[in-house]
């Protein structure tokens, strides 16, 4: 196995696994900013409650992310000197930012939250979860603002052979960087209140905590369905803006091999890239013009435009491309059914609503996964696109073998991390929200 | 050039001012993990001195995440080649530290593995205390790099002896941190243990101090001839004597804030000696310093207004964090 690849797969296995926990804080912080307002609004005391069961749950996501994260960073050294060397004077600014601006903010802050309710005042209470909700959304802004300058770089020039920043507010806010924020930023509102919507159907299925458990069924659902909705939205916008920017990657997720005049949609199919062909293709004819230039005759342009060597791989991409999408469908449908029943006041007691919620747990995630890895190996062959190649861009002096070692050791570490996380979150799930007698007298709110 | 060449002297001393930060501050939370089995013998004084650092940790673990950043961002060339060169050690130091940033939130609720967060705790702190002085000693006193500055030694090489001896040293530094702190926290039998320990240990960091100061004098003989660093050898000494003394009079908080100070000094001493070096090559005219590795102008000085504006911040905030979180530890309450 070579270096490049070995290099790949770690960062690809590193970064996805972080990639589960950042989108959920995400959701998490929004869910207790909301609960510690309506607190601080009625003094209802139940609002305190939710949001403290829920800030355990964040409090062990949080510190999954940050010990997943420092790895990411330390990569482009480790893994990707080269890269460091060529783009560093641009991309190193918003890791730094991101250290300064945001993720002191949601550590401190979040130290406040976990173990400092007793010891401050609501309102600066309150204004940690702002704080905690703030940080975690800026922190996402600068990581996504040098991702989104790998996939549409601007405001550099190329000096003997190195990047060198011209412009500051041109790199950070390049084509991709705002679109690609508010889609990441869903995809975790999605993620967050989706697991606590799971976490109140499990509470009432069981009978247990009913009045808290319907208060956050009811704010999550609130959150997911919007959320779900405005996706569709940014992913629209955000696939209006790759076809603009980077056409051979919406080529790929679409597996349009030739260009055409309005172009079909492909609803299913198994791409071949060997032979530019799409097995058992199922397509709706002009969608994809319809859909990315608002013109169903529009011209798309497909893989055959671009040099073999710089296409990106089909299969996945379309895969992960197409399965994304059909999950954000799916997330609409499961936030209007709560609407409709919560509408008809059934939701609370509809069984079998609240066990599919249980089951869509991996879902967001699986979805948060897909949208990644489309927008990575759709970025393929580039590590920034057009400026310089994945391939050139490890570290020289790094052996596969010392890859494979510490992959290893990546791999061994995240399931011994990830399973006793997880079990973890169980356990804090488990506990509930509070005192359960307590609960007996407290009214409907 | 002259404005670039200021910028790249504030960001070193800036990159020097953020990873003594995290030395000061993560620094105790790593030497009380480090300390951990020999500091608390029994539940209660463990979970006191696990909540003691409880709500700060990853803050101050931020520090190094940022310092890293501000690195890449403002010498890449030298973050690429460390980074890379020292790929194994810093592979085991992110190892360490990951397992250690999750054992503290499982300690508290895996009883069933209790046995194994705790390992992870002490070796995750005592790892990453000693790699980060081995890792600093080869920078400074020059590792073998090629043609293209590429490292051109191997993990083995990383194992000499000015590395050990800095190594030693920052774990002296950082025991010295987690005792200091460990006595301001706590009370009792503990606070007892804590504060006898850090008597022992300044003794300690003074003499490996002393030893690393005859290690530079043995291989590094030019970088004594600068005044700052005897300035500095000097507050060294000055901070660890008055620990000592703070100790015995039983002045908690003097001790930790000198304890501190001489982990100040200390970073005033590794700076005088490489400037203007960030990587010394074997061959010096290899070396990356800053003006051969650094990012251009531009950079630097929008990298310099987001540290004006977001670091006075950082500061004020986290003041406030330790004033919400001051006095002595208890072993139960809200949190872990």
């Amino acid at each position: 196995m070579d270096a490049v690849f070995l290099a790949r797969l770690q960062f690809g296995l590193t970064a996805g696994f972080h990639f589960l926990f950042p989108p959920t804080t995400l959701g998490l912080s929004l869910l207790v900013l909301i609960m510690e307002t309506l607190f601080l609004r009625t003094k209802n005391a139940l609002y305190k409650d939710v949001s403290a069961y829920l800030v355990r749950i964040l409090g062990v996501v949080f510190v999954m992310g940050v010990s997943t994260g420092i790895s990411l960073e330390f990569a482009f050294g480790n893994n990707w000197a080269a890269y460091a060397r060529t783009v560093g004077d641009v991309f190193g600014a918003p890791l730094a930012a991101e250290g300064v601006f945001a993720f002191f903010l949601e550590s401190v802050f979040l130290g406040i939250l976990v173990f400092g309710r007793k010891k401050v005042s609501p309102k600066t209470y309150r204004l940690s979860a702002f704080l905690v909700f703030f940080g975690a959304h800026l922190s996402g802004l600068w990581i996504i603002i040098a991702n989104s300058w790998m996939q549409t770089p601007a405001g550099f020039r190329m000096e003997g052979g190195r990047a060198v920043l011209e412009d500051f507010f041109k790199a950070g806010l390049n084509p991709s960087t705002v679109v690609r924020t508010v889609h990441t930023i869903l995809g975790g509102w999605t993620t967050g209140a989706l697991v606590a919507m799971a976490i109140a159907a499990w509470l009432l299925l069981k009978g247990r905590f009913p009045v808290k458990a319907a208060l956050l069924m009811k704010t999550s659902l609130a959150v997911f369905a919007a959320a779900a909705v405005l996706q569709l939205g940014s992913g629209h916008a955000h696939s209006v803006q790759v076809t603009r920017t980077q056409p051979e990657k919406m080529a790929a997720f679409e597996a349009l091999w030739e260009t055409q005049e309005g172009a079909p949609f492909t609803v299913f199919g198994i791409p071949d890239a060997k032979n530019e062909k799409t097995h058992l293709a199922v397509r709706i004819p002009k969608m994809l013009s319809l859909l990315v230039h608002f013109d169903p005759n529009g011209k798309v342009l497909g893989l055959n435009e671009f040099p073999k060597e710089e296409r990106p791989p089909v299969f996945l991409p379309f895969a992960s491309y197409h399965l994304m999408i059909l999950f954000g469908l799916l997330f609409i449908a499961l936030g209007a059914s709560g609407v409709w029943l919560q509408a008809r006041k059934k939701l609370l007691g509809a069984r079998r609503y609240l066990k599919v919620l249980l089951w869509a747990v991996p879902l967001p995630y699986l979805a948060n996964e897909l949208g990644w890895i489309s927008a990575e190996v759709g970025r393929q062959p580039w590590a920034v696109y057009k400026v310089l190649r994945t391939s050139d861009a490890v570290s020289a002096v790094v052996p596969a073998g010392n890859i494979l070692f510490s992959l290893t050791l990546f791999t061994l570490i995240y399931a011994l991390i990830g399973a006793a996380g997880f079990s973890i979150i169980l356990r804090t799930v488990k506990r509930g929200p509070g005192d359960e007698q307590a609960e007996a007298g407290k009214g409907e709110v | 050039m002259e404005t670039w060449d200021l910028l790249r002297n504030v960001w070193f001393l800036l990159i020097g001012v953020l990873l003594a930060g995290y030395s000061v501050l993560d620094g105790f939370d790593l030497g009380i993990g480090a300390l951990f089995p020999f500091l608390a013998k029994n539940e209660d004084e463990k979970r006191t001195l696990i909540r003691a650092i409880g709500p700060v940790w990853d803050g101050n673990e931020v520090w190094l995440l940022t310092g890293g950043g501000a690195l890449f961002a403002a010498f890449p060339l030298a973050y690429a080649t460390v980074f890379s060169g020292f790929y194994l050690a810093l592979m085991l130091v992110l190892f360490a530290l990951i397992l250690r940033a999750v054992s503290l939130e499982f300690l508290a609720h895996d009883p069933a593995r209790k046995g194994l967060w705790e390992a992870a705790f002490v070796g995750g702190s005592l790892l990453p205390s000693l790699l980060f002085g081995v890792a600093l000693g080869n920078v400074i006193v020059g590792v073998p790099l090629d043609a293209r500055t590429e490292y051109a030694g191997n993990f083995f090489t990383l194992l000499r002896p000015l590395p050990l001896v800095f190594g030693v040293l920052g774990l002296a530094a950082i025991l010295l941190q987690g005792s200091t702190y460990a006595t301001l926290k706590t009370g009792g039998a503990l606070q007892e243990r804590a504060r006898k320990t850090a008597g022992i240990l300044a003794f300690a960091a003074a003499a490996v101090f002393f030893l690393s100061f005859v290690a530079v004098w043995v291989y590094l003989p030019g970088a004594l001839k600068r005044t700052p660093a005897w300035i500095f050898a000097g507050l060294v000494y000055l901070s660890l004597g008055l620990v000592g003394r703070a100790v015995r009079k039983a002045n908690d908080r003097t001790a930790f804030i000198f304890s501190s100070a001489a982990f100040l000094a200390l970073w005033g001493v590794a700076g005088s000696i490489h400037y203007p070096n960030l990587v010394r090559a074997a061959d010096p005219a290899l070396s990356l310093t800053i003006t051969n590795a650094s990012s251009s102008a531009l950079t630097l000085k929008v990298m310099l207004i987001i540290a004006l504006v977001g670091m006075p911040l950082v500061v004020g905030y986290t003041i406030f964090a330790y004033r919400v979180f001051k006095g002595k530890a208890e072993p139960g309450g809200e949190g872990y």
